[in-house]
């Protein structure tokens, strides 16, 4: 059986990294879980993370965000103890992400109440004969 | 259906795609089967005498091997795509010229393939989440769902 490990990122204001670990531990799966600082780290068959994350998600729909990782926690090649600290290699982008969380999950929950949103407003390229007015106009007479 | 993503490592785009019932292709998973084969020293740094052979069927020899290298991982998820979910100039992206040429190819391969592909921008405010998200879930209905697909 394939062994993976995936991350669950919290971004909720009603559910802790904690609450979500306690609740992993009483599933008593053959898992490992590991809480850090943005969520939980669990690590298992594929055919019993899949179904137990899907189960997960419902504690929080909009405030619980998953993905794979390819290392197992606290691999040593990205295990910021064995690298004498700093970010470890993929946590720029979780970061980056990090900070649109709050509008994905309001998006989602908009989209569950089958909002439509209204097309983005192009702003126009300004109009070549009107930057040529434009210069004409503050060129200094000779 | 396999909707590949791109940023590969995106969190955002991983978590939707499998949210609205379709599998994600992201560069994790070959990391993953890399770390967990043995006699690899420090994957996914080190490559086994099979990679290259995936690079070469992208790029020249004379191509910066990180290129080639780049392009053996993610050999297998181009060839399983089925569609693909791109966001345009991701920060994230930004990097090295063995990056830059990596992320070209890989687009340019992507509209290669002829398989239906939706192209957007990060969103910045709540008002363009709701328009990326809603585009999304839109293109991921217009597929087929991966239970039928089995």
């Amino acid at each position: 059986m394939e062994k993976i490990t995936k991350m669950i990122v919290i971004n909720s204001s009603k559910l802790l990294p904690s609450d979500v670990a306690m609740k992993l531990y009483e599933t008593k799966d053959d898992i490992m879980v590991k809480e850090t600082c943005f969520g939980i780290m669990v690590s298992g068959e594929r055919a019993i993370l899949d179904p137990l994350l899907s189960n997960i998600r419902k504690l929080d729909p909009y405030g619980i965000f998953i993905k794979e990782r390819g290392f197992a926690p606290g691999e040593p090649f990205r295990c910021r103890a064995t690298r004498r600290g700093g970010a470890r290699p993929g946590f720029h982008n979780l970061e980056t992400e990090d900070k649109i969380l709050p509008h994905i999950a309001s998006a989602l929950k908009a989209l569950d109440r089958g909002e439509i949103p209204g097309q983005k407003k192009q702003t126009k390229k300004l109009d070549i004969d009107k930057l040529k007015a434009i210069i004409k106009e503050t060129e200094v007479s000779k | 259906m396999k909707v590949f993503i791109y940023p590969t490592n995106s969190l955002i785009l991983y978590d939707l795609v499998e949210r609205f019932g379709h599998e994600p292709l992201a560069i994790m998973q070959e990391i993953g089967k890399k770390v967990r084969s043995q006699g690899l020293d420090s994957p996914p740094m080190n490559i086994t005498p099979e990679d290259p052979k995936f690079g070469l069927k992208y790029a020249a020899v004379e191509v910066p091997a990180g290129v080639r290298g780049r392009m053996s991982l993610l050999d297998p998820l181009l060839t399983k795509a089925e569609a693909a979910i791109i966001v345009n100039d991701p920060v994230i992206s930004f990097g090295c010229m063995g990056c830059a040429r990596t992320n070209e190819l890989v687009n340019f391969l992507l509209r290669g393939k002829k398989i239906p592909i939706l192209k957007l921008d990060y969103p910045s405010t709540e008002e363009d989440a709701k328009l990326f998200v809603y585009k999304i879930s839109e293109f991921l209905k217009s597929l087929k769902p991966a239970e039928e697909m089995k």
